[in-house]
């Protein structure tokens, strides 16, 4: 058992303790240096009661095991951990901003402000998940910002690792979360859906957009087990101002059934950026709170549900749901590499039923001087080529949900789509190449440059070669 | 230090050189085999000197049930266990047959146990299958690391600073960190004779400077073990069970 407590000015392992910043329910958090590095640092111990400590000391072996594990710039930088013989401590990297609990105080905000915000969590959460890891706690005190307004997730003590043993699994016989924010199948125990934390998400969201928490403030357990039947007030009754479409995708993140949720935070993501192309259904014209006949009907549908279908693995769930950005090129000269390059996504959704599919035009402008709307006959450019892109993938056949259509503006043809794909974490992009011309060899093409710098796999479609090629 | 753990290996000669050659790229600085050297396997004299070569060359070995069963007839067997015994024992010379019998029942590296089946009975063969069969291991001993095989499914179980000892899912091929916080025991995948619904060799790599562990799959030549158990004339649901994983 650990020897040592920790105190103001204590050295251990080279690091000064400074003063007490923070002291939880489970941990004290200090202030500390160490002569090897300049980075503010904090140092985190947990707090070993003499009695029944057990849920402290998993939590925090929980965090030992998965922080050092973790890269990027959403979490803390691991720089020590500490021997439990002595001191258990974690140090990490000091997050100068505060958390997001001063900014959920000042809810509801403006819908663009709400909007950002969440693209912002959506996006982190997702880089996390890509580490194979699932939160399990999120909440705005669990979630700092850095000085350029970059989110930090912090405190892994009831995370998952997918690829870790799982020391809570069978730690504690209570459903461990913040009940605020806690999902359904995490209160009946699952612990390795990364919907769970796209819940929690939905909850946050709804939180900016409304200022109430979907399910209030319960105190007790058997009042968490509530939202497996009581659905949220429309966030749209509780703030006018909010749109449909975003109470559309707020409350799917919030859906009981994780199946009916978002299946990934991106795809929750690419609908935040693409409002005008979110399908409404009924949960985005809701307005009014459930009957007491509705609400009784689910009860009796819900009260026995012991869980939900199992997810299938972390890395398969990311997977399962990629988002497909299809660089469609509409100039008449192309139609049968367009033609091709449909037969291809048409297979492609063969093998990935769940795939979303972003089609996307690009205009290219001047780089200097004002550029033409409209064009000699009179249309509209910008429309005129959306109208394109829908007559080329009715061929696809698929439902208003599952495909968006952009059209992007920019000089480089190139730039725009590398943009698109790493701003909407698309996991593939397909286009087409033209021939080969000296011109293009000299320059360097559109999809050689897309390939070289794309985040992501690019699959790139030709036309059969012509034994004989001659450019045109 | 990097070691290599192999268990069970059941005179399953492509399998052996299957995980031999894996560990062979990765840096491997020591070996330990934790018993079962024959049994069940149509190759057990070419096992037993492969064996017998790495522990000259420094590896560390202790005896199974089987190694065991080969010179001592009390050693209780079921059929089909039995039947290839038998036929084992015609196979092994006599250097062979007492290097089998003088193996340790334990050894200690460190703060590692390597065992065969049980830390609290090494002799009795109990099976590790549980959190409350692993309780009493820990209980024997104050190794921080215990590792042994004779179950043919890999395990991981932990006893934390309270006593409580839990059971807790295998991740494969990646690394696991041995908390200093608690006291683990692993249960290695059989070499030979797996038994979790791959056919795949299994072991472990252990790295001490990085504090963690890794259990590895190994594909191997499964058919070739099949096709020379039923040439040998052992019963034939030895080779079924190679050919399934069970």
């Amino acid at each position: 058992m650990p020897l040592i407590r920790p105190t103001e000015g204590l050295q251990i392992d080279g690091f000064t303790l400074g003063p007490l910043l923070h002291r939880g329910g489970f941990a004290t958090v200090w202030e500390v240096t160490h002569p090897d590095h300049a980075l503010p640092m904090i140092l985190k111990v947990p707090t070993i009661l003499d009695g029944d400590d057990g849920p402290t000391i998993v939590g925090f072996e929980v965090e030992q095991m998965i922080m050092p594990r973790l890269t990027g710039p959403h979490v803390p930088k691991v720089i020590a951990v500490g021997d439990f013989a002595v001191m258990p401590y974690l140090v990490t990297e000091r997050i100068a901003g505060a958390s997001l609990l001063a900014l959920f105080g000042t809810a509801p905000l403006p819908v663009p402000q709400v909007v950002d915000w969440a693209a912002r969590i959506a996006s982190a959460l997702h880089a996390l998940h890509r580490q194979h890891v699932i939160h399990l706690d999120l909440k705005p005190d669990n979630i700092l910002t850095r000085a350029d307004g970059t989110i930090v997730f912090i405190d892994f003590g009831l995370s998952r690792h997918d690829r870790l043993p799982d020391l809570l699994a069978e730690e504690f016989s209570i459903p461990m979360g913040t009940f605020p924010y806690i999902a359904p199948e995490q209160y009946l125990r699952r612990r390795d859906d990364l919907r769970s934390d796209v819940f929690a998400l939905g909850a946050m969201i709804y939180e900016l957009a409304t200022g109430k928490l979907p399910f209030g403030k319960p105190e007790r357990l058997k009042q968490v087990r509530r939202r497996l039947w009581r659905r949220p007030v429309p966030p749209r009754k509780l703030n006018p101002e909010i749109p449909e479409w975003l109470q559309e995708v707020i409350l799917r993140a919030l859906e009981v059934d994780p199946a009916k949720r978002y299946q990934s935070a991106a795809q929750l993501l690419f609908d935040l950026q693409h409002p005008v192309q979110v399908e409404i259904t009924e949960r985005g014209r809701r307005t009014e709170t459930d009957s007491t006949l509705a609400l009784f009907r689910r009860w009796r549908k819900m009260r026995r549900v012991r869980g939900f279908a199992p997810p299938p693995g972390l890395p398969a769930q990311i997977d399962k749901a990629p988002i497909l950005m299809v660089a469609v090129d509409l100039s008449p000269e192309t139609e049968g590499l367009a033609d091709r390059l449909l037969m291809s996504v048409q297979r492609m959704l063969v093998i990935q039923p769940d795939a979303r599919v972003a089609c996307v035009n690009v205009i290219k402008t001047a780089r200097l001087g004002i550029d033409q709307v409209v064009d000699d006959a009179g249309n509209h450019i910008h429309v005129s080529r959306l109208v394109g892109l829908r007559t080329w993938a009715a061929g696809l056949d698929l439902t208003e949900e599952r495909v968006t259509f952009s059209v992007l503006e920019n000089p480089d043809p190139g730039t725009a789509i590398l943009d698109y794909a790493a701003h909407n974490h698309v996991d593939h992009i397909l286009m087409g190449a033209r021939g080969h011309s000296t011109t293009r060899r000299f320059l360097g093409s559109v999809s050689s440059r897309v390939v070289a710098e794309a985040p992501c796999s690019v699959t790139v479609i030709r036309l059969p070669q012509l034994e004989d090629p001659t450019e045109a | 230090m990097r070691l290599a753990l192999m268990t069970d290996i059941h005179a399953n000669r492509e399998a052996l050189e299957a995980v031999l050659s894996d560990a062979g790229r990765r840096d491997i600085d020591k070996f330990a085999i934790l018993g079962d050297l024959v049994g069940y396997g149509p190759d057990p004299e070419w096992c037993v000197s492969r064996v017998q070569a790495l522990v000259g060359a420094g590896a560390v070995c202790v005896q199974g049930n089987h190694d065991a069963a080969v010179s001592d007839p009390s050693v209780s067997l079921n059929g089909v266990a039995r039947k290839a015994l038998d036929w084992t024992r015609q196979r092994l010379d006599a250097a062979q047959t007492s290097f089998l019998a003088a193996l340790p029942l334990t050894q200690t590296l460190g703060d590692v146990l390597l065992v065969h089946a049980s830390a609290n009975d090494p002799a009795g063969w109990i099976y590790v299958t549980s959190a409350s069969r692993a309780m009493p291991s820990f209980r024997v001993c104050d190794a921080r690391l215990i590792f042994c095989g004779h179950v043919h499914r890999p395990q991981l179980l932990t006893c934390d600073a309270r006593g409580d000892v839990r059971d807790h899912n295998v991740p494969m091929g990646a690394p696991i960190p041995l908390l200093r916080s608690r006291r683990w025991l692993a249960v290695l995948g059989a070499v030979g004779q797996p038994r979790d619904g791959s056919p795949a060799a299994g072991y472990a790599v252990l790295d001490t400077a990085t504090n963690d562990l890794t259990f590895r799959r190994v594909s191997y030549d499964v058919a070739t073990t099949a096709r020379k158990l039923r040439a040998a004339g052992l019963p034939e649901p030895l080779a079924e069970r190679l050919l399934a994983g069970k």
